[in-house]
């Protein structure tokens, strides 16, 4: 397939400017980096954390007054799925004593704790279990295992790395448990990359002072995945994975615990009742939220369900106004949408470009203010390349890398991207790439202490829906740790818990009726239901051809 | 077509839009005629003929297997699989998903093992009913040696088989298509956690430092880190040593060792 014949004219201007920018890189001249007050203007202009507009401040429930991007308030500030008031809490359908809600790496890893603590578990999972963004992490996962490494200076690269508006407890807990995890990962069967005396292999990530980056190939989540998944199947008799099974509102018991949930089963479309002793919350991110529009590393369920359910519950969240936007995300080909292209390729000198094959930008900025710079020049300037998918991109001169470096290096170096832009008819090593901003990770969520714990009696939570341990901004490799560290922390409180002695007494849903009572009293107007579950992609042509002013309401089956 | 000089109309997130004068392609969904853009993905383009995936799609970047798809040209009676998030939609392409196969996984004890291929071959029998027909690794979308890695397997070589399905993403696909009704990728998934935990050595420093976690060793540091201001911490974090990029593992030490 390759370039249509309109972009391959369009990389004929990047081929015409290439030998002046090879001979500049060759005198080691760059594109100027922007000085602190350019950076300020571009980053408050046209970062999506920065700009005001497209936001607002929740008018209800535990962060009343704060301010988020507007899809991320809407959905604070939702109302249920289920008419609260209707719904017949008697009849229970499942009775477990621990509850995952959510089966990625976090949830899983939390489900083979409660079991090891001898609690029957149920996994509650949107989609299959293992579609998550755990699966999708290639890189690596942090952990102070070295000799000349140690759970201080851990701590000190994750704290730093956070602007130090990281929660305290949670960054000592993630330094502290991170070579437990490894050796418990180890234990199980997970294949690291090894030296020959079974030394972890490690490097250095962004921000990190000692190497302390662990990996599986260039599949380190999928591999972490694989293995608790396949550990979790071999205790059948003691956790039920139910898939496609998604909870859309916490339950609570008259004392005000936390005492299971609602799943609703995406197939048959009934809905169930789960009564739990202790329910781990473990649903992962919300890159699926496409926050203004943006394209998302991320899988297809990350739409921010537990943030929202937990909300309705009392548990508040923090740092959720803040997201990861990685500066280079595919704008094309189509298939290859929104996945990651690494920070190495502009490490490797490769220029960012606009359409007439100009720099704009010094290719190395901090991510957040190169992806802001990306932005302003295709969207203000009017400088990008529009994809026949409709997409806007701008390029990224892969093969300069190869006049820099000598011939083959992209091969080399970029094994996966090679290949996976090969598999579609561009050779990365002659063409250039074509690249947005994307939407990677969500740096807050719902507040836990250093235990797992909620201010919820009952309530645990685990993984990317937790907020507090990477503060404004997580350092590659952490969140992978965060989800091994604070799932067991998770399993193993949860079972504890349990184990001291929980009753539960009646069930309720007036969290909610309160809750709700809330938002027609602080006036918003039209709420969205929540949580939305799957993102729509109809396009509008489709959702037109659907009817919905002539549908009657009603109708059997649709 | 794709030249712009002023703001576009965007896609959005994952949706596609039709740009003007972008060219359609028939494609048949199990059977059924839809007219979708040329150059999107299996499916992308499904979702652009109004189909909203339940089963059939998780992580839509070609890691997680729920996607498997066979499809057929017209006209012509070979098969080909691939992954409807990654495949690109061709005219008259007729096709259909399989987002789950029935495949036995037979469980067991990890820690109750041995690094030994009997193990294998005691839970996998059927591994013995394989008669090299290939159509497994022609089948596998993740381009996995699955026959290389089967054989490997019945011949008791657990590293061997352990490294070349290590890109497998369970798809299912090579299950789907067996004669000896094999589920390969559970039996994969066997060889690689008997591999790593008891084959491949395991790492001496990592016990050493779980014996000094458990200890307690580091409490005290992490407490006083906790503790601490602000501006001490940012100060203990710009007074940090950084380990030289090329130092060979195991060997380089920082200068205060008073926090190792
Ligand atoms: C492309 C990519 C690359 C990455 N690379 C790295 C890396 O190299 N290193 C690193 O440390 N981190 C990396 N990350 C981040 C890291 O992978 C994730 O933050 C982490 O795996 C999240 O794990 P989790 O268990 O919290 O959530 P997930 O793994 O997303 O699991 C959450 C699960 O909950 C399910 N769920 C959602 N809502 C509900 C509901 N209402 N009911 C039931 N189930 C629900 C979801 O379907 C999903 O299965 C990467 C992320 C992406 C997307
Ligand atoms: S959706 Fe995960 S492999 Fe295609």
């Amino acid at each position: 397939m390759g370039y249509t014949p309109e972009l391959q004219e369009l990389i004929k201007r990047v081929e015409a400017t290439r030998p002046a920018r090879v001979e500049m890189a060759r005198r080691n001249e760059h594109y100027p980096a922007l000085s602190m007050a350019e950076r300020e203007t571009v980053l408050s202009k046209h970062h999506p954390d920065y700009q005001a507009d497209a936001k607002m401040a929740v008018r209800v429930g535990p962060n009343k007054g704060d301010v988020f991007q507007e899809g991320v308030a809407r959905l604070l500030e939702s109302r249920s799925i289920v008419r609260p008031g209707l719904v017949d809490l008697n009849k229970i359908d499942h009775e477990t004593d621990v509850l995952v809600i959510g089966g990625g790496g976090a949830g899983t890893s939390a489900a083979i704790m409660a079991a090891d603590g001898g609690c029957r578990v149920i996994v509650a999972n949107k989609l299959r279990h293992g579609d998550s963004n755990t699966i999708m992490a290639e890189g690596g996962i942090q952990a102070a295992t070295q000799e000349c490494d140690s759970p201080y200076y851990h701590f000190l690269d994750t704290i730093g790395g956070g602007h130090f508006t990281n929660q305290r407890d949670l960054v000592a807990a993630l330094a502290k448990d991170a070579p437990l995890s490894i050796a418990w990962l180890e234990k199980l069967g997970m294949m690291f990359n090894k030296h020959e005396d079974g030394r972890t292999v490690v490097r250095h990530c962004g921000g990190s002072s000692r190497k302390r980056l662990q990996s599986s190939g260039d599949m380190t989540g999928a591999e972490i995945m694989r293995v608790v998944r396949d550990e979790a199947r071999n205790r059948a008799d003691m956790i039920t994975v139910l898939e496609f099974s998604p909870a859309i509102e916490l339950l609570l018991d008259s004392e005000g615990k936390c005492a299971g949930a609602i799943l609703f089963n995406m197939e048959t479309k009934e809905f169930s009742i789960v009564k739990a002793k202790a329910v781990v919350l473990a649903t992962g991110g919300f890159g699926r939220l496409h926050i203004k529009g943006f394209a998302t590393t991320n899988h297809y369920g990350a739409t921010m369900d537990g943030v929202v359910m937990a909300y309705r519950a009392g548990v508040g969240n923090k740092s959720l106004h803040s997201t990861q936007y990685h500066p280079t995300g595919v704008a094309y080909p189509e298939q290859n949408v929104g996945l990651l292209i690494t920070e190495k390729v502009r490490g490797l000198g490769a220029h960012v470009l606009n359409i007439d094959g100009e720099q704009f930008c010094f290719p190395l900025e901090p991510r957040d203010v190169e992806s802001a710079e990306l932005i302003q020049e295709a969207m203000e300037k009017g400088k990008g390349i529009m994809t026949p998918t409709g997409r806007v991109g701008l390029w990224l001169d892969s093969p300069m890398i190869e006049e820099l470096h000598g011939p083959g290096t992209v091969k080399k170096e970029l094994p996966a991207k090679f290949i996976q832009f090969e598999r579609h008819g561009i050779d990365i090593s002659k063409q250039p790439m074509l690249v947005y901003p994307t939407l990677h990770y969500q740096n807050g969520g719902i507040n836990v202490n250093g235990d797992s714990e909620t201010i919820l009696p009952g309530l645990y939570g685990a993984g990317e829906v937790i907020g507090g341990v990477h503060g404004e901004n997580r350092l590659m490799g952490n969140s992978l740790q965060d989800i091994i560290t604070f799932g067991r922390r998770a399993g193993i409180g949860a079972a504890k818990y349990v184990q001291g002695g929980v009753e539960v007494k009646d069930l309720t849903l007036d969290h909610v009726v309160k809750f709700e009572k809330e938002l027609a009293e602080a006036g918003v107007e039209n709420p969205a239901v929540a949580p939305i579950i799957l993102p729509d992609y109809s396009t509008d042509e489709v959702a037109e051809r659907r009817w919905p002013k002539a549908l009657t309401e009603g109708v059997p089956g649709v | 077509m794709c030249d712009t000089t002023k703001t576009p109309k965007v896609a959005t997130g994952d949706r596609a839009i039709l740009p003007e004068g972008a060219r359609t392609i028939p494609i048949f969904v199990m059977g059924k005629k839809y007219e979708v853009p040329e150059t999107l993905t299996i499916m992308k383009a499904m979702e652009f003929a109004g189909f909203r995936f339940l089963r059939g799609a998780g992580c839509r970047g070609g890691i997680c297997g729920a996607c498997p798809t066979v499809y057929r040209m017209a006209g012509d009676y070979k098969l080909h699989f691939g992954l409807a998030c990654q495949t690109v939609v061709e005219a008259n392409m007729y096709l259909a998903q399989i987002p789950f196969f029935p495949a036995n996984r037979a469980s067991f004890k990890l820690e109750e093992m041995e690094g030994v291929a009997e193990t294998i071959h005691a839970l996998y029998p059927e591994l013995f009913r394989c008669v090299a027909c290939n159509l497994c690794t022609k089948a596998c979308p993740m381009d996995v040696d699955v026959l290389g890695y089967v054989s490997a397997m019945k011949q008791g070589n657990i590293e061997k088989a352990a490294r070349i399905s290590f890109d497998c993403i369970q798809c299912g696909l090579c299950a789907s298509r067996c004669m000896g009704e094999i589920p390969q990728y559970h039996a994969a998934q066997l060889a690689r956690r008997i591999f790593a935990r008891y084959i491949q050595p395991q790492a001496e420093h990592l016990k050493n430092r779980v014996m000094e976690i458990e200890g307690g060793k580091y409490d005290p540091m992490l407490d006083e880190l906790s503790g601490m201001k602000k501006e001490d911490l940012e100060a203990r974090y710009v007074a940090r040593e950084r380990e030289p990029d090329l130092a060979a593992a195991g060997t380089w030490q920082p200068k205060d060792t008073s926090h190792l």
